[in-house]
């Protein structure tokens, strides 16, 4: 399941919706991605995600059906957070289960790579030289070219 | 039907057999000054990358954003697409830098 939302999100409480009542789930890898205050060496105040509504939902769940393709995935969870936000804040979570952890652990990496390249967002940060918008970086296309060897 | 709502149904047809819809986002909606615009499709322009061309003529900032030293990527109907993508009435066109989510 995809979920852009603009409110925050309880990791525990998702996790326990989605493994209730499943006991075909053995494993739970989970990734949560944070709000940092620095970036590029310069403090960061704020954080203001923007997506392309419609084409981001469909990336997502494109990102979501080519790893149950590619593992044995039971259930997989994604959500996004778009507006302002600030340091310490939750952006990203993750959320997959498998029968084991190899599979669980892979898929959760592998949809964090290809969420980052692929899916269409964008920050922009201010510091106390005003607004900048954050440059995609060439180590995150690395990640995501790993997984197409 | 009377005439106005057959004048507003010619309207929205001509609009969909002429015009395509283009969105900015991120950087290049604030380089631009807008989110979206119809753009009425010229004989010359046929391809993403022919549109891309296309917007440059206007000058300024759509010069140096849509620049192809610039790393612009397009969307075709909310589908990344290779400037060769051929574009048709009522497509929806995105353009914007690169992805930085997550």
């Amino acid at each position: 399941m995809v979920r852009i939302q603009s409110e925050d999100f309880d990791s525990g409480a998702e996790i326990a919706i989605l493994r209730r009542n499943n006991p075909a789930i053995g494993a739970i890898a989970s990734f949560i991605g944070l709000v940092r205050d620095v970036n590029s060496g310069d403090h960061v105040s704020e954080l203001t995600l923007e997506h392309y509504p419609g084409m981001t939902e469909k990336a997502l769940e494109k990102i979501v059906d080519e790893a149950k393709s590619r593992w044995d995935v039971i259930d997989l969870l994604v959500i996004h957070r778009v507006g302002v936000l600030h340091p310490t804040d939750q952006i990203v979570l993750v959320v997959v289960a498998g029968a084991h952890r190899g599979e669980a652990f892979a898929a959760c990496e592998f949809v964090m790579d290809y969420l980052k390249t692929q899916a269409p967002f964008w920050k922009k940060e201010q510091t106390s030289a005003g607004g900048r918008w954050v440059e995609a970086r060439s180590s995150d296309d690395a990640a995501a070219e790993r997984w197409t060897r | 039907m009377d005439d106005s709502d057959l004048l507003k149904a010619r309207g929205v047809v001509s609009g969909r057999v002429d015009t395509i819809t283009i969105l900015y986002f991120a950087r290049l909606k604030e380089a631009f000054g807008r989110a979206s615009e119809r753009f009425a499709l010229p004989q010359s322009v046929d391809t993403v990358g022919g549109l891309r061309e296309h917007l440059r003529t206007r000058g300024g900032s759509w010069e140096t954003e849509l620049a192809d030293t610039k790393p612009v990527r397009v969307a075709l109907n909310q589908e990344m697409a290779a400037p060769a993508a051929r574009l048709s009435p009522g497509d929806e066109v995105a353009f914007f830098p690169p992805v930085t989510g997550g």
